[in-house]
Parts: C-alpha cells; sequence; structure tokens
C-alpha cells in the first residue's frame, strides 16, 4: 500500500489544472437537457476538450484517448470538477458504451465509433427501458429482424436519458419469439433515422432530459449490433457494471460539493440549526469514503481484478450520500431553500443546491433502482436465494 | 499509489484468520462463558508465538517492526471473532507507545507480556487482571507500573467476553516515564477499533447470511425475501465503504498530522457504525432466535457497543474530523493530503 501520488501523477495533474484554467469557461453553460442550445454549446465544449486530447484519457491513442490508466483517470476527474467544468453531455457514450465497446466491439467497430465519441461529433443516448420492461429488463420487446445484412428495428423504448437530442442511441432489441434472456442483441440506431420518432418527456425539474423513443422499420446495417447476436444481455450486464462500479459517478462531484457546503456551513453557521455541523461533517466523511473506496478499486482493478456485484454497493452508496448532502444544503439555507437562482446569476463553481437535490432525487431509482442493487449484493455478493 | 494488500500482508492476516477461526470457536466463547472467563492462556500463549504481539514493536526494541496496515488486518480478525484477549489494547496500543518511551524496556523483549493501557478518557481497562504492567495517563505523563501497586475493582461489561475493570493507582510508586503522546495511542486506537469493527460486522453479516439460508417460513427460506434481503445488503454495503477508510487510515496514522487522525476518526465512527447496523440486523433476520442468548449474534453487538465508548466518543472523533474540515483545504486533490513540514 503507498497512498502517495507519484511524480508522474503529480505532474499530470498539473498539466491538467492548467489547461483547464485555460480553457473552462466562465460562466456555466446551459443544461445540456434544457434546450437545443445548451445541448449544442456542451457538443462546442467536448470539441474543445478534444483539441487538448482530453476526450477521454483512458482509451488508446489509436481511439481519441491518451492511453492513460484508471488513477490518472480518476486525477483527470478530480481536476474536472474542482475546475467547475461542464457536465459531460456524452457521459453515455464516453462512460457506458464506450468501455463496453472497448471490450466486446471488432477493430472496426471500434475504429468508426470510439474517436467520434471522444470528440463529442457523435453524442449518444441509452436506450435501455421499455414502457413494460423497467426494472425487468429481461421484459424487453423491441424486435429486430434479420434482412440480409441489415436489421429492421421495431418498437417502444422509454426514459432515454439525453434522447431528445443526441445523434445516436444503443439498445437491447430481441429476436422475434426468443424469451427473456435469450435471443437478444445490442444495437445501435441514429436517432434521426426514417423511422424513428422522438417524443420529449419532461423530467421534475422540467427539463425534456429524456424521452420516448418509437421505432417502426428502422434499417440499420448489422455492423450496429455490438458481439454476438443473442449476446446482448451478457453485454449489457457488463455495461451495467461499469455503469455502477466506477465511471457513471466520479467521486469528486461529490467531494466538491462536500467542500463547498462546509463553505456554506462556516459562512452561515450563525443563523443555521447547531445540529447541522454533524450533518456536514458526514457529507464529508461520505464522500472521502466514496473516493477512497474507488481508489481502491482502480488499484484492484489496475492489478488484474474485475468488476463484481460489489458495484451494486457503490450505486446505493454514491445515490444515498448525494440526497443527504443536498438535504443538508437545503436545510442550512433554512427559509431560501425554496427559491430557484435568478437566470444568469450562478457563476463558475457556484452550486444550484435546490436544482442539484432535485436531480440527486434520481439517483435510487436509475442505473437499475436501489431496490434492484439490493437484491443483487444479497443474491451475487452475499449468495441468498433468489 | 497503490490501494493493495501485499502478499505478506495477505500471509499474515491469514494466519490470524486461521488461528482465531481454530481456538476462538463459538463452542469456545460457549465454554469461556460458561467458566465466567474472558481469557484463554493457551490461545494467548500462540498469539505471542506467531509475533502478533510484537509486530508493532522497533526492531531495534526487540520487535518485528511492521506497520500500522499489517496489524489492522490482525485486529479485523480479531473482530470477526469477538477475541477475549486484550491483543489489540496491549500489542496495538500500549507497546508501540511503550517503545517509543522506554525502547529497552525488558517488557517488550517478552512476546506474552501484557501491557494493559489506561488513557485518562476511559472510566476502565480492560483486562487488567491479567496485565503484566500497566501504562497509565496523568497530566499528559504516561506512568509504567506494575500491577501490585495496582487496586482493581472489578466492574460489569455488557460484554460478557471482555473483563474491565477500576483501578486505583499512586503516581509516586510508579515510574514516570515523562510527556507521551496520547494523542498518538489514540490515534492508533481508533484505528484498529476499526479494524475490529470491520471484523465484528462481517461476522455478523455472514451469521445472518447462513441462517437466512436454511430457516424456512411460508415455504421457502427467509433469505429469499425481499425485505430480509435488503437488511443483509445495507449492511454489507456499509461494510464496503469503512473498509478502504480503515485501511488508508491504517496506512496514514504513522504521519500524525491533522488529515491521519481525522482520517482514523472517520474510520472508527463508520466502521463501528457498521458493526452495529450488521449485528443489528443479524439479530431482526434471526427473528426472536436472535434476542435469545443461545444464538451468538450479540456477542458481536456488544463488543461493538464496548469498543464504541472507549478511547474518545463518537463525538469527540467527529469534532477531529470538523477540525480537519473547517481549517484545511477539502475537495478531490486532497483526499491523500498531509500536513508540509516546515523546513
Amino acid at each position: 500500500m503507498d497512498l502517495s501520488y507519484t511524480p508522474k501523477q503529480q505532474a499530470f495533474r498539473a498539466e491538467v489544472r492548467h489547461w483547464l484554467e485555460a480553457h473552462v469557461p466562465a460562466d456555466p453553460l446551459e443544461h445540456y437537457d434544457a434546450s437545443r442550445a445548451g445541448f449544442e454549446a456542451h457538443r462546442a465544449w467536448e470539441a474543445t476538450l478534444k483539441s487538448g486530447d482530453w476526450g477521454m484519457v483512458t482509451w488508446p491513442k489509436d481511439y481519441g484517448g491518451r492511453g492513460l490508466d484508471l488513477i490518472e483517470w480518476l486525477i483527470f476527474e478530480e481536476e474536472y470538477y474542482r475546475a467547475g467544468a461542464p457536465g459531460r453531455v456524452n457521459q453515455n457514450g464516453i462512460f457506458l458504451l464506450g468501455p463496453t465497446l472497448m471490450e466486446f466491439g471488432t477493430p472496426a467497430q471500434k475504429q468508426r465509433f470510439l474517436p467520434p465519441m471522444a470528440s463529442g461529433e457523435e453524442i449518444w443516448a441509452q436506450a435501455w427501458s421499455e414502457p413494460q420492461a423497467g426494472s425487468d429488463l429481461a421484459g424487453v420487446r423491441a424486435t429486430a429482424v434479420r434482412d440480409g445484412d441489415d436489421y429492421v428495428l421495431s418498437g417502444h423504448k422509454i426514459w432515454s436519458s439525453r434522447a431528445v437530442f443526441a445523434d445516436w442511441a444503443f439498445g437491447l432489441f430481441r429476436e422475434p419469439g426468443s424469451e427473456r434472456h435469450k435471443g437478444m442483441s445490442l444495437i445501435f440506431f441514429k436517432l434521426d433515422a426514417p423511422g424513428v420518432t422522438r417524443t420529449p418527456i419532461r423530467k421534475i425539474n422540467g427539463h425534456v432530459g429524456f424521452a420516448e423513443i418509437v421505432l417502426e422499420d428502422v434499417r440499420v446495417p448489422a455492423f450496429n449490433r455490438l458481439g454476438d447476436e443473442g449476446q446482448g444481455w451478457h453485454i449489457c450486464m457488463a455495461t451495467a457494471g461499469f455503469e455502477r462500479g466506477l465511471m457513471l459517478r466520479s467521486p469528486a462531484r461529490y467531494q466538491v460539493a462536500a467542500a463547498s457546503l462546509a463553505g456554506m456551513w462556516q459562512a452561515r453557521r450563525n443563523s443555521a440549526d447547531p445540529l447541522l455541523e454533524a450533518d456536514v461533517v458526514r457529507a464529508f466523511m461520505n464522500a472521502e469514503a466514496y473516493a477512497l473506496n474507488i481508489y481502491q478499486t482502480a488499484s484492484r482493478l489496475s492489478a488484474g481484478a474485475k468488476i463484481g456485484a460489489e458495484a451494486s454497493t457503490n450505486k446505493i452508496f454514491w445515490s444515498e450520500m448525494d440526497i443527504h448532502l443536498h438535504q443538508t444544503a437545503l436545510a442550512i439555507l433554512g427559509a431560501d431553500a425554496e427559491l430557484v437562482p435568478e437566470p444568469g446569476t450562478l457563476r463558475r463553481g457556484d452550486h444550484d443546491w435546490l436544482d442539484d437535490y432535485i436531480f440527486a432525487l434520481a439517483g435510487p431509482i436509475y442505473a437499475g433502482s436501489n431496490e434492484i442493487q439490493r437484491n443483487i449484493i444479497a443474491e451475487r455478493m452475499l449468495g441468498l436465494p433468489r | 499509489m497503490d490501494f493493495t494488500l501485499s502478499a505478506e500482508q495477505q500471509m499474515f492476516a491469514h494466519t490470524a484468520t486461521t488461528l482465531f477461526g481454530n481456538t476462538c470457536t463459538p463452542a469456545h466463547w460457549r465454554t469461556m462463558m460458561q467458566h465466567d472467563r474472558a481469557f484463554d492462556p493457551d490461545r494467548w500463549a500462540q498469539i505471542a508465538a506467531t509475533g502478533f504481539t510484537a509486530m508493532l514493536v522497533p526492531e531495534s526494541a526487540g520487535g518485528l517492526g511492521l506497520g500500522e496496515v499489517d496489524f489492522a488486518l490482525i485486529a479485523q480478525a480479531a473482530g470477526y471473532v469477538a477475541l477475549p484477549e486484550p491483543l489489540v489494547e496491549s500489542a496495538g496500543i500500549a507497546a508501540p507507545m511503550l517503545a517509543e518511551l522506554a525502547p529497552d524496556h525488558a517488557l517488550l523483549r517478552d512476546p506474552a507480556a501484557i501491557i494493559a493501557i489506561a488513557p485518562a478518557a476511559n472510566p476502565v481497562v480492560a483486562s487488567a487482571d491479567v496485565a503484566g504492567a500497566f501504562l497509565l495517563e496523568k497530566d499528559g505523563h504516561a506512568f509504567l507500573a506494575t500491577p501490585d501497586t495496582i487496586a482493581l475493582t472489578p466492574a460489569q461489561s455488557i460484554d460478557p467476553l471482555r473483563r474491565v475493570f477500576r483501578i486505583g493507582w499512586d503516581p509516586a510508586a510508579a515510574q514516570d516515564l515523562g510527556p507521551a503522546d496520547w494523542t498518538r495511542a489514540t490515534d492508533r486506537a481508533a484505528v484498529f477499533a476499526a479494524a475490529q469493527g470491520m471484523g465484528l460486522a462481517q461476522r455478523a453479516v455472514d451469521l445472518a447470511v447462513a441462517y437466512a439460508k436454511d430457516r424456512q417460513q411460508f415455504g421457502k427460506p427467509i433469505g429469499s425475501y425481499q425485505a430480509v434481503k435488503h437488511h443483509l445488503a445495507s449492511a454489507q454495503t456499509a461494510i464496503e465503504f469503512a473498509r478502504p477508510v480503515m485501511l488508508a487510515a491504517a496506512a496514514t496514522v504513522a504521519q500524525g498530522d491533522i488529515y491521519a487522525r481525522a482520517r482514523a476518526s472517520h474510520a472508527r465512527i463508520v466502521a463501528l457504525e457498521a458493526a452495529d447496523q450488521a449485528a443489528r440486523a443479524a439479530i431482526q433476520v434471526h427473528g426472536a432466535m436472535g434476542y435469545s442468548w443461545e444464538v451468538d449474534v450479540h456477542l458481536l453487538l456488544k463488543r461493538a457497543l464496548a469498543l464504541t465508548g472507549c478511547w474518545g466518543t463518537p463525538a469527540f472523533h467527529r469534532a477531529r474530523i470538523a477540525a480537519r474540515l473547517f481549517t484545511r483545504p477539502a475537495g478531490p486533490d486532497q483526499t491523500f493530503a498531509k500536513e508540509q513540514s516546515v523546513a
């Protein structure tokens, strides 16, 4: 065990910090789910990141990355959040589909999809859920019918994050007549393809953060299938493991918020409930614990281990920590808590505690509800019967 | 940056797990309780023979010169069996303190020696009846006393495998070792309480899992019901987010700065909370059986309760974290911060 950074890692941190200081926009961008303009502003930011070669630092150079390891990725993320840089509009691509493509894609698929993903030229939405298949994802009904070198896709997807404005989506489609976990394939489709209809759905924060997607005889090349025909469930589980385990929520996000919370507490403690100090300290402890857990996981993976069912504990921990942290912030704000910030008053690094609180409430639901995560922990980590 | 344990560390921990697992069985707990004993001389001799008592004594003072991470793994294994003997107090806290103050002391060269330690914060002293010497706090100094100069009054701990005593002593009859670093002793105590808490917590979950697989109600194992699963999944989640804090605290405690102190306190708080959560979940999962003296889970609950109060309350330890949070930079680049030494 050696919990200190090497000189190379320290130099890397300095390099990231220096570049971000010079490039992060001074004013926060409009949220990518709020409007087409906000979405495109974030795409432009991804292009700026790409100009510095920061699109996805862990990917091989050939695919638009820098070939760095997971500890360097954590350092990059720490500096990214510390700098108050814009949210990653392409997170469904770079954090979710990207690692899966790296593992299951053919060289031609990697060459086709990864570089424009790293640069934000192609922004991805996920299309996991269907109206009848949420927590029970194996109940997916959308179909892929093979026709020569193509598939013809039909079905109904919903709660697709980023799908209102994104370019591409990936989802599970089954061979007609197949059942449950068998016969499903993971297939990519363009969201503006003939036969695709997107209907925006407003979230409780008012943003059109997800869409309902209807596919009517949408023709895609078989090249757009990741892995073997019928391997979709297996691939999907690998994707979910990465999402829950490591990449989806950087510890840095919560460490920045916890440090801001401590600052707000010190500024307002004279007018706030003194009992809240324990919650401020707890928010800091939680963020630290999450960071240490992720560093330990990154070390384990670097030593050759694979992510397993313990990834589900991460998802529970960060989602519950996020709600507690923001509840504490609102409690400190007291009567001011309900007030939405005036447009244009938030600067880089300022926290919109109210909007972030509303966002945090989604945490226990998406990426597999926390009830499902607890089932996974109980059955696959602890070995309890199904 | 490397957060993995070395092969040697894992081997040492495996030795402890095997020794404790073979000798400190539930049947043995029962035998000790029936005879109202909390010390097994045979096991203590085996513990001394493995070198666990000499781990934190420097080689120059006759010890193995190992680090707090190494010992934390042993303490974790001790927690898993709710070890009655004072391994952690004597070898984890008292011996390294004595080695700092009196490196030539003969006690340090006797691996079977038991050194009881009495910080001012603790109302009672554990295993004082078997101690060969006492390290006592007064006005920031450490005093070393022999058992014949100490008046022991037994007190009753809720933990039946722990012997505690109120003590009376006269500084004039003890050896003044001078000003001592009681904060460092508190740091080590916090880290090793955390390590024991991790062992206690995992044992509670493991006992409950075994029972929930076996016990049938409504025609199915109760472990197949989500209400039962979710109790244990939550307890396991608490463990998974306390263990890396405990290991990081052990790895940095020797820094002795405000960051290391805060992390030790953090580890202690969350590990003992995890132990309490897991033990209570295990009692609930066992149902009425869990509330009976015959089922072992209460021993884990009681050990966690005993550890939670001594060497500083949770409020004391939270204040140490607050001191770090409110007087030093916080944020994602500060996870592994240490005080810069002033040249």
